[in-house]
Parts: structure tokens; C-alpha cells; sequence
């Protein structure tokens, strides 16, 4: 079953063509991972998923975005679709505010005030993003006092609180040493169980350990998707098979 | 300070220099020497007050000099009309222009279309060259009699008048230091937020403004600053009485104002009592930058 479903999608950033009638089917409950070289539009496609390129003045989206069956560039309740479609950032970007506020955040944006809700659902989420214990006798202290990858994990926690069905992670690791890195992708082994994830990474060898369908970009077109071993191992098209062995890229 | 220099054995090989790098301690000077304009002046202008106004403090007593109420030179110099006159004046300022500059500065940041914000912004830009004696001449025109009307008064040169003027003359430089502090932000806290689900109005105001607020209380702070040093605007509103005003619709007149109006004339006793205020003008103000600055470190922990 599919959880998302791009249909002969264009996107152009002014008169730059930068996603190429794209069409591509995101299971439910799997890893999608996107890769190729910078600029061939995979984060961009990301961004179209939840709509985060809305924000970009000039962009102009023809085609069609499916969520289960809901056509979601066709109405305009983006902050629904960015509730169930949630995103991670490359960067950790917590709130300055304590680790608290930052779970919270979206839930109390949604007008939530039940406090004791509120405890009990921050505290689940920091489980599930595996950051309780490294946080739970600080909740109250600033978030930006935590380290990289607890930022990170921070981040995740927060996407988790609003309990999405997706979560559209953009090169979450990339900003991360090797340690942090290896119990992100622990944790997103965890996460595949409840959540559908859609991962941009410009590591190859991340994309074969995470994920189970691998979507090959190019230039603004999607060359090559199927199962992760296949891309990587039997790629059908010569681009593919030159980016997966390191040739270029 | 290591510089390289061309050798003339090995072609373009470079390497340290042995000799002392002249041009380098030289701007090293240069820019010392620039650094302590700002400091020179600020001892210079501390040390004149205090040597000129310490006499009248001597004489008149600081108990009764600051909390004074009776302003009579060169008999009584009471100047704690003029501090409450200043403190109310300013503190009215802050909390009428303070709110609508933030908000101007979030609708210029985020919210305004771009040609509307090509209007609004050189507006606010042109209000902060506009000279106070102009400020002064639009409070003559309009708002002391739009004072007179309201509240049906015979004079409207009122502490509200003078509120109501520094308001307006406070707004430039908090809007353009805020927008600025909003705009520098980096995306992720927006995109964050937004990507939660929240709409932009909740993004605004619960991320978007806690984390300029180091930014905005710059801005605020310089307001302040402004405020309460604002003398000529300040004179053509408010009256100018040296008496302790019972509301802010009555006449009243501010430190800057006492020193201004009455030092051409003041002599001995009289201008060293004058001095004297603009010592208590100046450490209100560094008690204020200490205060902001506090506010400051401890909202970035």
C-alpha cells in the first residue's frame, strides 16, 4: 500500500526547471531514501511532500501530490498536512526555549493545554526519539545547551509529539560526527515500525543500511527507483550505476 | 603578525620576515587610537560633570537635590519633578511605541507584500532623519490641541503631549533595529515551526520574536535612549513647569529640558545645579543599559 503518490510532477523555481515529471510511489511503513548529487532535486521533491516550498517566492508546482487520497495541493489546509507529514531539518533546528517547550511546541500550537496531556506526551516522544534518559532531570533547561545529535534527536521527538503518519527527514545526519550519526539511524529502525519515512542523504552507504526503496535523481529527473539492494546492486541505468560505484557525484 | 615577503634567491618562494612588520603596528595603533575616541569622550564628559556639578551637590545636599520637590534657583534646587517628569515621560514612550514598533517590524519582516513594504520601510527610514524641532512643531500643531479637545482642557503642553511625541520619535529606530534582528534570523526556526503544523501568527510570536529578542531589546534599549535624552521636541510640548505634575495632563518638564532652558542664563550656585542634573541624567541612563544588558545575557541562557 501506498502512503504518498507523486503523479507527473513539475517544479519550477522561476524559469529553472527543477523537478522534471517526476512520478513515484512511497510505501507505507518503509524507508524511501532519495539520492544523487547536490542540486538534482531531491530536496526540493522532499519539500513538496509536506509543501515547505510554499515558502519559496516564484516556485510554480504542476502535477499531482497524493497523500492515501487526498490530492494535497488542491486545498490549501497545509498546517493538517504538516501535522501528519512531518519533517527533520539538516541542521537541528530546536526552538530556543527549554527541551520541554520544544516537544510541547507543536501540540500547544494546536491549542493543547491540558498539562497533564502535555507531560505524558512529551515524555513518550522522548522516549521514542531515544532521548529520555539523556534529558529527563532537564527538561526545563534550554534546548540549545544540548549537543548535536541530541538536537537532532530533539527534533525528532518533536515531529513524533504531533503523531504524523510520514516523516520527511532532509539529510538529518549530515551535520552529525560518526556516534550521533549511528543512533539516528538506530533509532530510524525504530521508527519504520510506526512511521513512513522519506530520507534524503548524499551518504550512500547510509541510504543501503537504512533503507528499503532507493530513488535515484538526476539533473531534476528521477532516473532510477526500486528496492535498495537492486539500485545499488543491479542498477538498470548507466547514470545510476556510475553514481553507486563513486564514478561521480 | 606574520607577513610574508618575496625572496629574491628562490623566486616567488615565500617565508616569514625577519624584520619587524612596521605597516602591521602601525594600523595595529591606528585602530587603538580609533577605539578610544568613544572611550575618551565618555571619561571626558563624565569627569566635567561631576567637577562642575559636585558643588551644588555639596551645597545644596544630595538628599535634597534629588528628591527635592521645589525648584527655586538660586534658593531651592529640587530636581525631583524633572526625574519623575523624565522616568514617566520616557517609560510612557516605551509603552506606547515600543509595541507598535515590534509589530511594524514583524509586518516588514514577514508579513507585508513587497511593494507595500517598499513604501512603509523608506517612511520609517525618513522619520529617523526628521530633526526633534520638527517633532516639535508636529506635536505644536497636532497633538496638543487634539489634547485640548479630547480631554477638554484650556492648555494641552501636557506630560501626555511630550508621550505621545517621543512615541513617535522612538518608533524609527526600533522598528528598523528589530526588523533587522527578525530578518537575520536563520529560516530553520520558521521552517521548524511552520513544518509542526502552526500557523504563521503562532511561528511569530512564540519563535520568531523570543529569538530576535536580544535584536529587539537593542533596538528598545536605544529607544530608550533617545527618549530620554530627546530635549528640543520635549520643550515645545510639555509646558515646561518645574513643578511635580499631578497627571500626565499637566504641564512638565524633563532633565534635558531644565538644563537647556536655563543655562544660558544660570551662574555659580544656579549652573552647577544644572550640571548636577545631567549627572543624575547620566546615571539613569547607564542604570538602564546595565538593566538591558542584564535582561539581555540572562534571555540568551
Amino acid at each position: 500500500m501506498n502512503k504518498l503518490e507523486v503523479n507527473n510532477l513539475n517544479l519550477f523555481y522561476g524559469e529553472n526547471h527543477a523537478l522534471k515529471d517526476i512520478s513515484i510511489k512511497i510505501p507505507n511503513r518503509q524507508v524511501t531514501a532519495l539520492i544523487g548529487p547536490s542540486g538534482c532535486g531531491k530536496s526540493t521533491l522532499l519539500r513538496t511532500l509536506n509543501r515547505m516550498n510554499d515558502l519559496v517566492p516564484n516556485v510554480t508546482i504542476n502535477g499531482e501530490v497524493k497523500f492515501e487520497d487526498w490530492d494535497i495541493y488542491a486545498n490549501n489546509d497545509v498546517k493538517q498536512l504538516r501535522m501528519r507529514v512531518g519533517m527533520v531539518f539538516q541542521k537541528a533546528n530546536p526552538f530556543p526555549m527549554s527541551i520541554y517547550e520544544n516537544v510541547a511546541f507543536g501540540l500547544k500550537a494546536q491549542g493543547m493545554r491540558d498539562k497533564k496531556q502535555l507531560d505524558k506526551i512529551v515524555k513518550e516522544s522522548l522516549r521514542s526519539a531515544a532521548l529520555w534518559d539523556e534529558v529527563q532531570d532537564r527538561l526545563d533547561t534550554s534546548a540549545l545547551g544540548l549537543s548535536g545529535g541530541q538536537q537532532q534527536r530533539l527534533c525528532i521527538a518533536r515531529t513524533i509529539a504531533m503523531e504524523p503518519e510520514v516523516i520527511l527527514m532532509d539529510e538529518p545526519t549530515s551535520a552529525l560526527d560518526p556516534i550521533a550519526t549511528h543512533k539516528i539511524e538506530e533509532l530510524m529502525d525504530e521508527l519504520r515500525k510506526k512511521f513512513t519515512i522519506v530520507i534524503v542523504t548524499h551518504s550512500m552507504n547510509q541510504a543501503k543500511r537504512i533503507s528499503d526503496k532507493t530513488a535515484f535523481f538526476w539533473m531534476g529527473e528521477l532516473v532510477e527507483h526500486g528496492d535498495t539492494q537492486q539500485v545499488f546492486n543491479q542498477p538498470q541505468d548507466k547514470r545510476t550505476q556510475g553514481y553507486v560505484s563513486g564514478e561521480f557525484g | 603578525m606574520n607577513t610574508c615577503t618575496k625572496n629574491s634567491d628562490s623566486g616567488i618562494f615565500l617565508r616569514p620576515t625577519p624584520k619587524p612588520d612596521r605597516l602591521g603596528t602601525f594600523f595595529h595603533l591606528l585602530f587603538i587610537c580609533c577605539a578610544m575616541v568613544g572611550v575618551v569622550s565618555l571619561a571626558t564628559i563624565a569627569w566635567f560633570l561631576f567637577s562642575e556639578g559636585l558643588p551644588a551637590f555639596r551645597q545644596a545636599g544630595v538628599i535634597e537635590l534629588v528628591f527635592g520637590s521645589e525648584w527655586l534657583p538660586p534658593a531651592l534646587f529640587g530636581i525631583f519633578p524633572m526625574i519623575v517628569a523624565s522616568l514617566i515621560s520616557t517609560f510612557g514612550a516605551v509603552l506606547i511605541g515600543v509595541p507598535i514598533a515590534i509589530l511594524t517590524a514583524v509586518f516588514l519582516a514577514e508579513l507585508a507584500p513587497k511593494w507595500l513594504a517598499d513604501i512603509v520601510r523608506p517612511a520609517v527610514e525618513l522619520l529617523a532623519g526628521i530633526p526633534s524641532v520638527v517633532y516639535g512643531f508636529f506635536g505644536l500643531v497636532v497633538i496638543v490641541p487634539a489634547i485640548e479637545v479630547l480631554f477638554n482642557i484650556p492648555a494641552g503642553n501636557t506630560l501626555l503631549a511630550g508621550v505621545i511625541v517621543l512615541a513617535i520619535m522612538i518608533l524609527p529606530t526600533v522598528i528598523t533595529i528589530s526588523e533587522t534582528s527578525i530578518r537575520a534570523l536563520p529560516p530553520v526556526y520558521k521552517e521548524g515551526a511552520l513544518a509542526l503544523g502552526a500557523s504563521h501568527i503562532y511561528s511569530i510570536f512564540k519563535v520568531l520574536i523570543p529569538a530576535a529578542r536580544s535584536g529587539i531589546l537593542t533596538g528598545v534599549a536605544l529607544g530608550i535612549a533617545r527618549a530620554i535624552g530627546e530635549t528640543m521636541a520635549i520643550i515645545m510640548v510639555m509646558g515646561n513647569a518645574p513643578a511635580m505634575p499631578g497627571s500626565i495632563l499637566e504641564p512638565a518638564r524633563t532633565l534635558t529640558a531644565n538644563i537647556a532652558m536655563e543655562m544660558s542664563y544660570a551662574t555659580g550656585i544656579h549652573a552647577s545645579a544644572l550640571y548636577s542634573t545631567g549627572i543624575v541624567l547620566l546615571i539613569f541612563i547607564v542604570l538602564l543599559n546595565a538593566g538591558l544588558l542584564y535582561i539581555n545575557k540572562k534571555s540568551v541562557h
